[in-house]
């Protein structure tokens, strides 16, 4: 009998150039089915790019990777049909009501009126969205445009769902219940790759973590593993290890008892 | 697979009817300026309209039909939305597709306008309305994708309006919408001839007077498809390589 393939995605020596700019090099990791997958790294070290090329928004230079067997390469707008994807930003339409914009997100990918409409009214409850449903886009707030942008994500019920940066600019409120709504997700048996600059929401989360610096992977472990292989106190610590950022972090707070002094 | 790619394209259509075809910019380009135009020269000669109406009527549709689309895929870039129709499981070209599709609905309701008001106030006769609106579709198809074109060019919005006006002023004055093209200066003419506003105006006319300038309809009407099809594989083309960027 055949193995069934218990990866959601596989990342294969897949490699982006920007021009002369190398911003992922050589990466190659794989996500198991159903489980929350951290890709934590700072700024500029590829999180991004890695996500635009998983979803299809930029081509890769180099390597591949699939989804659910499915090559990005060959099979995207396949793909596509399977997975949800925020991005940075709460990016719908401004003139749109929330309702509108979650109904033309359905279209596209193809829901059935029915079942489109029958979604659209179990993700306004969801997320507390309902009493704005008629508002503009551009009238809400951050945390309701995020939450609305999430819920055009999952309007198709995806089977992998990338999130980047979903709680950056959120209050701890909507930040709180935007997490209760990954491990929902998650309990649905949703893969879920989130890419954030929380550590602690990574720690609280993800099943397994990556490391990218500099558009390479550094490691790929559990965050327990990750803290124990470091000899951390916590995944922060293990974090700042593993990014080099320790001397960079030292500096700054010795600068700050300078200026302070 | 086609039938989905199909309906892609044209909710596209669809939400951007309702989102940027009723706003300020679109009403004054695309309305307004075809109808002052056309005001003025009626002021001027009212007893010449049979010879005006079909280069006023392909006017409208240049102006209509590019006035949002010249901008509408550059201010989604820049607003980040267009990077939603990306992750939608559509092709490239049907996205595309779906926008063109926004500017020649336009185009044709306001022609459509243009066109009804000319039979009805100044009695303008139409040899074959059924050519006649495909003359009108084909003409709005190739200027909605030259729009697209435009907006899929620039990088500004500031950019796309000045681009789109570097053409469209010239081919008001060179196409044939005001003096024949065969009245042109010899030097002159070839400039009008590649130009597609030439052979919409040639074709509108021909089912308004009965007569032709340029080509003959049928060649005519394949020059615009054919414009068509090489201006909507470019605008693919360039925006494959903004993405990329």
């Amino acid at each position: 009998m055949k193995q069934q393939n218990q990866h959601s995605i596989e990342v294969v020596h897949l490699k982006k150039y920007y021009e002369s700019l190398l911003a992922v090099d050589d990466i190659s990791f794989t996500v198991n089915k159903g489980e929350i997958f951290g890709f934590l790294g700072p700024n500029g070290a590829g999180k991004t790019t890695t996500i635009k090329m998983l979803t299809g928004l930029v081509k890769p230079s180099d390597g591949t990777a699939t989804i659910h067997g499915k090559d990005i390469r060959k099979e995207i707008v396949e793909i596509k049909k399977t997975i949800g994807v925020v991005t940075e930003d709460s990016n719908l339409y401004d003139e749109l009501s929330v309702v509108d914009n979650l109904r033309f997100m359905g279209q596209l990918y193809g829901v059935p009126r029915m079942e489109r409409e029958k979604k659209i009214k179990e993700l306004l409850e969801r997320l507390g969205l309902e009493p704005k449903k008629h508002v503009k886009f551009a009238k809400l707030s951050k945390g309701m445009k995020r939450k609305v942008t999430i819920a055009a994500a999952l309007i198709h019920s995806p089977q992998v769902v990338f999130l980047d940066e979903p709680t950056t600019g959120l209050d701890v409120l909507s930040a709180r219940t935007l997490r209760a709504m990954v491990k929902e997700l998650n309990a649905m048996g949703v893969t879920v790759f989130l890419t954030t600059h929380y550590i602690e929401e990574a720690e609280q989360l993800c099943d397994h973590i990556a490391i990218l610096v500099n558009g390479t992977i550094k490691t790929v472990d559990t965050p327990a593993n990750l803290v124990v292989k470091t000899k951390s106190k916590n995944l922060e610590e293990a974090f700042i290890e593993l990014t080099g950022l320790k001397e960079e972090i030292m500096l700054v707070e010795k600068e700050g008892k300078i200026n302070h002094a | 697979m086609l039938k989905e790619e199909v309906k892609g394209s044209l909710y596209i259509a669809l939400k951007d009817l309702k989102t940027y075809y009723c706003k300020p910019p679109n009403i004054s380009w695309g309305i307004m300026f075809p109808v002052v135009m056309a005001l003025a020269f009626i002021l001027r000669n009212p007893t010449g309209m049979k010879d005006l109406v079909p280069g006023l009527i392909a006017m409208s549709i240049l102006f209509a039909a590019t006035s949002a689309e010249a901008i509408v895929i550059v201010f989604e870039r820049r607003t980040k939305t267009f990077e939603r129709l990306l992750l939608a499981p559509l092709s490239l070209q049907s996205i595309l597709f779906g926008k063109i599709i926004g500017g020649v609905l336009f185009g044709f309701l306001i022609s459509s306008i243009f066109l009804i008001g000319s039979v009805v106030f100044f009695e303008i006769p139409v040899s074959n309305i059924i050519f006649l609106l495909v003359s009108l579709v084909l003409s709005a198809f190739v200027f909605s994708v030259f729009g697209t074109l435009v907006s899929v060019y620039v990088k500004e919005i500031f950019d796309a309006m000045t681009l789109a006006n570097f053409f469209r002023f010239p081919m008001i004055f060179l196409c044939g919408v005001f003096i024949p093209v065969s009245s042109l200066p010899s030097f002159l003419q070839p400039v009008a001839y590649v130009f597609p506003l030439t052979y919409s105006v040639d074709l509108i006319r021909f089912f308004v007077t009965g007569t032709y300038d340029v080509v003959h309809p049928l060649i005519g009407a394949c020059i615009l498809v054919i414009y068509s099809v090489i201006l909507f594989y470019l605008s693919v083309f360039i925006l494959k390589k903004r993405i990329e960027q």
